[in-house]
Formats: C-alpha cells, structure tokens, sequence
C-alpha cells in the first residue's frame, strides 16, 4: 500500500520515502485507534522495504508533534472494566504498541522524526524508535510518566538508554520536566537543529542524501548501530504493569483527565 | 550582565511579539494566564521562546506557579 489515509494518520511513498504524518486531534495522543493505524502502516514494511531508503515522520497538528499514549482514553476504558480484568487490557495494549516500535526501529530503510511542538511521553517514544531526529527549535521533550506513578511504557527507557548516558534519563525520568530542542541537540537526543517550522524540511533533505548510499549497507550499519533492546523492552512491559495496578495510578490518571490547568503534564 | 529590570522588559517584549500585542501592552504585574488566554501548548511555546531568547534552560518545575511577568523574570535572572 504507497498511500493511506485514516482517521488519526496518513502516509505517501514517493520516490523511495515514505512520509507519515500524525493528524489526530488534539495533539496526536497515541490511543487504541492510532495504534490499528500504525499496525496497518508497520505491516507494509515488508513490500515497501525493498524499494524505499527513508522514511519521514511528521506532525500535522500546531504546536505538537504527539502529546504520548491517549490518557484519557487510558483512563475511561480501565473505568469501565473490572478491576481484575485492567492488567490484561493494558498488557495487551503495550504487546502491541511494542510490536510497532520495534518495526518502526529495526526497518532496513532509515527512519526521521521530524519534530515541532511538544514530544512527550509515547511521542517521544516514537521518535526515540526513529534512526535520526531533526527538530524544530521550538521543540520540547519529556517523559512525564513517574507523576502518574508508572514509567513510559512504549519503550522509551532502554531506547533512551541505548541513545543517551543513564544521568540525563535519570533527569528526565525523576523531574518530568521539558527538555527544549537546543538542550537535547546539546544532549545528542536530536542529530539535527532546524529553524522554526523547518523540520519537515530538513527531514526531507536529509532523506534525499540517505538515498544516495547503496541500501545494502545502509541496513547493515544500521543493524550493527542501532541493536533493538528486546530484553529490556520486555522488562518495561512488566515494571509498567507491575506499577499500573496500583490504586495511586487510577488516581492519578482521574487527576490528570479531570485538570484544566495551564501545565497539567507536571503536577 | 541584564538588570532585572532589563530582563523584565525583554520578557514582556517577547511576550507581546509572540501573542501580537501592541508593544507597551504587557505590565510586569499582569497575570499571564488571564491576560494571554494561553493554554498549555502556548506556555510551552513561549517557555521555549524565552529560554531561546536569553539563551538558559529553565525547567518547568522553577516556573510552576508562576502566573505574573514580573516573577517569571526574576526566575530566568537567577539562571542568566
């Protein structure tokens, strides 16, 4: 499939570069219809590898690249079932974020996140699953998971892990605070700086030289740079769910979903 | 080194380029939040505007709270 268009994405091939774009209002939270979206679009990889080098993810939405997984969907649905019955739920649901994560990580051709806005939590995850970041300058990061009492579970830890010293994760984890574009540039979170409402731009480009290199050991590189954590992903699906029975959590998510505030990400 | 008063008035300045207000709009005692109307992405868009502007990193937890002009300058004089 060269092109789609659903109710929370859409992608185009064209002339070896997949671009997909996230346009879910309102800030692109990954719930349970983004991810039968992003299944649908992990599961072409197989036909579109062979002639594709690169491949672009991008936001539609103003000011946000993805606001993370879909809390309020989280929350009203772990509501509406049995106690008992929760764990199963959001096990399943991370057995499966997890599975396109790690399609979207380990894809032969090169992935880019092009970045504006706010990139927090399974946002950021997703663009931690891509080979390069190019951000605009108004970008911001976070991982504000520990103020709801569990910790990014789409795995951001170990893929952060694998990217940046543990002293920086430590930070991001421990305060929840934004991380602003220059920052994480300085950091080596993002490969690229772009201008405000560049980063489309220079993704493209930088796919355009991507294209050049013989894909055979583009892939081979990547493989040997880029080691999909497995284990460690498989831990952060247990911790998470080791952490998400808890009843702090339920109350922190109706926290969460019930605040107007001006900075409700940080309590 | 800026004066707290300089900051002050960067900060403002900024504020008003950013949200189109006529320059001379913003006092250092208004409420931001009730003046601007801003929602959570525009405070971020102009936390990072400002840490761009005068060249810090000011983390969100030193800026909670913080709802007057006046206040915000005085936390970004003390990473300046």
């Amino acid at each position: 499939m060269k092109s789609f268009k659903g109710k929370t994405l859409r992608w185009e091939w064209r002339e070896g570069c997949i671009e997909l774009t996230l346009d879910h209002e309102p800030a692109n939270e990954i719930g349970t219809a983004m991810l039968e979206e992003l299944e649908i679009f992990a599961g072409g990889f197989g036909t579109l590898a062979p002639e594709t080098s690169a491949c672009i993810i991008s936001s539609a939405r103003k000011s946000v690249f993805s606001a993370g997984g879909d809390l309020r969907e989280l929350y009203h649905h772990a509501m509406s079932i049995p106690e008992g019955e929760r764990l199963k739920g959001i096990r399943r649901f991370l057995e499966r974020i997890h599975a396109v994560m790690n399609a979207i990580d380990a894809t032969p051709f090169v992935t880019i996140a092009a970045v504006h806005g706010a990139c927090f939590g399974g946002g950021l995850e997703l663009a931690l699953a891509c080979d390069i970041i190019v951000a605009d300058k108004m970008a911001r990061f976070a991982f504000p998971e520990l103020r709801l009492g569990f910790i990014p579970g789409f795995g951001g830890v170990p893929r952060l892990k694998r990217d940046l010293g543990n002293a920086v994760v430590r930070d991001l984890l421990f305060t929840g605070r934004t991380l602003n574009a220059s920052r994480a540039h300085a950091l080596g979170l993002v490969a690229q700086l772009a201008g405000e409402g560049e980063a489309l731009r220079v993704a493209r480009s930088t796919a355009t030289q991507v294209s050049k290199y013989d894909p055979v050991a583009r892939a081979a590189a990547k493989e040997f740079m880029k080691p999909v954590p497995h284990e460690e992903l498989r831990e952060e699906i247990d911790i998470f769910c080791e952490l998400f029975t808890r009843p702090e959590v339920m109350a922190a998510l109706k926290k969460f979903v019930e605040d107007s505030g001006p900075m409700p990400y940080l309590p | 080194m800026r004066t707290l008063e300089q900051t002050t008035r960067e900060v403002l300045d900024l504020a008003a380029k950013h949200f189109q207000l006529p320059a001379g709009s913003l006092a250092p005692e208004d409420d931001f939040f009730k003046k601007l109307g801003i929602d959570s992405l525009q405070t971020l868009e102009m936390l990072s505007r400002l840490e761009n502007h005068f060249g810090i990193e000011l983390p969100d937890y030193e800026v909670q709270g913080v709802s007057d002009f006046k206040t915000l300058a005085e936390r970004i004089q003390s990473r300046l």
